[in-house]
């Protein structure tokens, strides 16, 4: 039996301009910081205890916080140095403020010993959840949740899918790619672990079918371990916003409104999350850097190796600064990145791209109800829709048309002739429906 | 560092397709030049001269009511293509007065007056005619034989002037279907030659500018229910405005439907009622009037007919 599936294709969704500039540059190791920011609460779940004090020296890897409870993950420092302060600054991805650390480097990054887990086929499947939660895995695919807590479902809920995402939808956007090809043996090596842990029928591997060298080099690599992996080569297109389209796209079960992968006894994880959890159990490596691409109008494009709470601007003073006037930087790709104000913005666990991109007006005209938003939508929602609710302060109406759904992926704003900025419209109604759900 | 960084922010995505408003209104204009260009070969200069009033009235009106309503004049095409489809469905011998009277209509109280593209309820080229219709009904209804740009013109009668009745006569039959097909026949300025406007209707549906469903199951209503109530289908279907209909009136994304399924709806409503008018309606065509009934009737047909999100389940509903 081949390892390598058929191929399968989105059933909504564009072809977008690819403009994969560093596909083929090998990742380069970025210099460490002098400053770094690390926010405190990067991930979903309970609040941690900060166990560092302003002016404490920390090592590499050090932890930061931490707390009993087993939904959160512990913060590691990024760099070695001393704690400059414990203050706020303004969230990249949301513009809220949030809580961060900052460390001065002392440049030598020295760390704490590292702590190997014991052969694999030693270790029980609560030691390793307890190795990658102590290392401080999240999700490295933008929602930021805990990966031990993905590998640990309910009870009631049997685990028979492994979905390893390589598909890397966005274009500019080449990290996942370079991870797939030079850490593929620690990336299949993650997903072994992922595999004893959860002890799953299939395991896949999905890979947008632009990634051919990807494809083939782990396939090569499976073959070689005789893991029991299959590879889905999935036609490029966009978008393959989440979870639930890459689901319904390679194994054809669908995630109800409400509902969560492991509801269809499905796990999604990441190529770059499969890499930190080899790197967590073999090597005791805290998660604290990880692969970005930085691209677009910077001199040399690069994927680059990046410690988190690193300023933007450092990468882009890496590659040789910004080369066009009038530029954006946005963090993350061009569909779903944010643009920044602040050229300090750090880099977190979920920045796949750094994209530096001539800005372009938005017009913002009437819309004409020609409904190719609702034609290439993968949650099958009515975006054109949201605006005009927008406008007019309906926001329950946006509610009751399913607006909570949206993964905001931009393919509606994207196809839009009017080009009006769907997606603002609906983070406008999303946050004014949780500040009312807050008030009730 | 580096002080001198200042950062442009706008909201994602930051890339946009380009298929803008003008861009798709131009193409469609691309199409539209040929049912005009056969238009004007057939009915010469005269029908030139209508297109010319009606396209710059059309144009210079919206320039103005732009003004008067304090929003900015945008040249996106859709003014030239309002002047233009209106004009394809006067007859070739309308005053000319009257043209500009009815594309002053079209674009003041049709579209502006509703709040300009995008918010108009009903297509302003139909509501346009139908004004023109009302008041100028002898005129509106006055045909000439094809007579290219010879001074001479014959009055005659439409094809759908004959009623709707099957003949058996097949020789005459088929001398009349290629007479409509390739454009032999009288009837107004950019609905005699079938053959073209199905040329253009397949440049839009190429470019995806119009969805294919509706011209599909509008003509295919057409003909399935002349069949039904024995009238002659190729007739039918070939004849008065319902291919111009079929593909440029009834696809305007502004007044139809925005779903897949209701612009289905919507389609098979304007077959229905075209048939009703043209059995047993007081006029021979009852294309436009179908489409500007069916226009009307959008606004329901978008408040009930919705596509289901991914994952929906009735189960969810009852939740709340």
């Amino acid at each position: 039996m081949s390892i390598r599936l058929e191929k399968r294709s989105l059933r909504y969704g564009v072809e977008l301009p690819q403009n994969k500039l560093v596909a083929q540059s090998p990742i380069e190791l970025a210099p460490l910081p002098e400053v770094v920011t690390i926010p405190l609460e990067e991930n979903i779940g309970a609040a941690s205890e900060i166990l560092v004090n302003k002016g404490d020296k920390v090592l590499t890897g050090q932890k930061v916080t931490d707390s009993d409870n087993f939904d959160s993950v512990p913060i590691h420092a990024t760099v070695s140095g001393e704690v400059t302060g414990i203050t706020t600054a303004i969230n990249p991805s949301t513009g809220q403020a949030m809580k961060v650390i900052t460390i001065t480097s002392d440049g030598e990054d020295k760390g704490g010993e590292l702590k190997p887990c014991p052969k694999l086929e030693a270790t029980s499947s609560e030691e390793i959840l307890k190795a990658v939660r102590e290392a401080g895995v999240v999700d490295a695919d933008g929602t930021t949740s805990p990966a031990h807590v993905k590998l640990s479902p309910p009870q009631d809920k049997k685990i028979d899918t492994i979905i390893l995402n390589g598909y890397e939808w966005e274009p500019y956007v080449t990290s996942d790619h370079r991870v797939m090809l030079e850490y593929g043996e620690k990336v299949l090596s993650g997903l072994n672990i992922m595999k004893k842990v959860l002890s799953p029928d299939n395991v896949y591997i999905a890979i947008g079918d632009d990634k051919k060298d990807a494809m083939d080099s782990l396939e090569e690599l499976i073959v070689k371990a005789g893991y029991d992996f299959k590879i889905t080569p999935i036609k490029a297109g966009y978008p393959l916003a989440d979870e639930k389209t890459l689901i319904k796209t390679v194994v054809d079960r669908k995630v109800l409104i409400g509902g969560s992968a492991a509801d269809v006894g499905v796990v999604v994880h990441n190529v770059s999350t499969a890499n930190a959890i080899h790197e967590a159990i073999y090597e005791g490596k805290p998660f604290i850097e990880r692969v970005v691409t930085v691209t677009g109008v910077v001199r040399n494009p690069k994927n680059l190796l990046v410690r988190f709470g690193t300023p933007v601007k450092n990468l882009i003073e890496y590659c040789g600064g910004i080369t066009e006037e009038g530029s954006e930087v946005i963090i993350g790709g061009p569909m779903t990145g944010i643009s920044q104000f602040d050229p300090d913005s750090p880099i977190f666990s979920d920045t796949n791209c750094v994209l530096v991109k001539v800005s372009q007006p938005i017009m913002d005209m009437d819309c004409i109800s020609c409904g190719r938003c609702i034609e290439v939508c993968p949650m099958n929602l009515m975006p054109a829709l949201y605006p005009k609710y927008v406008k007019f302060g309906r926001y329950e109406e946006c509610a009751t048309a399913y607006v909570d759904i949206c993964t905001e992926c931009g393919v509606c704003a994207y196809v839009c002739p009017a080009n009006i900025p769907i997606v603002q419209y609906v983070r406008i109604a999303k946050r004014e429906l949780s500040k009312r759900m807050g008030m009730e | 560092m580096m002080p001198d960084m200042e950062f442009k922010v706008s909201p994602s995505p930051h890339l946009w397709g380009g298929r803008s408003i003008s861009k798709i209104m131009y193409l469609t204009l691309l199409a539209l030049l040929l049912p005009t260009a056969a238009g004007i070969y057939f009915f010469g200069y005269r029908a030139l001269l209508v297109i010319l009033v009606s396209v710059s009235f059309a144009v210079a009106t919206e320039v103005l009511v732009k003004k008067l309503r304090g929003r900015p004049f945008i040249m996106d095409g859709s003014a030239v293509i309002t002047g233009l489809l209106l004009a394809l469905v006067l007859p070739p011998t309308i005053p000319l007065w009257m043209v500009a009277i009815g594309s002053i209509f079209s674009i003041a109280i049709v579209k502006e007056a509703f709040g300009g593209l995008g918010h108009n309820i009903f297509n302003p080229v139909l509501g346009g005619r139908a004004f023109l219709t009302a008041c100028f009904s002898v005129e509106m209804t006055t045909w000439i034989k094809p007579m290219g740009f010879a001074t001479e013109a014959i009055v005659a009668t439409t094809p759908l002037d004959e009623g709707f009745v099957w003949s058996w006569r097949l020789a005459a039959r088929l001398a009349l279907y290629k007479d409509m097909f390739l454009g032999n026949t009288a009837g107004t300025i950019g609905t005699t030659l079938a053959l073209l406007i199905l040329i253009a209707g397949v440049i839009l549906l190429a470019f995806k500018i119009i969805d294919w469903r509706v011209p599909l199951a509008y003509v295919g209503t057409v003909g399935v229910l002349s069949l039904v109530m024995g009238a002659d289908p190729i007739l039918q279907m070939l004849a008065g405005g319902l291919m111009l209909g079929a593909f440029f009136m009834a696809t305007d994304p502004v007044t139809t439907p925005i779903t897949h399924r209701g612009r289905i709806i919507f389609a098979i409503g304007c077959g229905v009622v075209t048939i009703i008018i043209r059995r047993f309606g007081g006029m021979p065509e009852g294309v436009y009037y179908a489409i500007l009934f069916m226009n009307a009737i959008t606004p329901l047909i978008d408040r009930y007919v919705k596509v289901r999100p991914f994952g929906f389940q009735k189960v969810v509903k009852s939740a709340t």
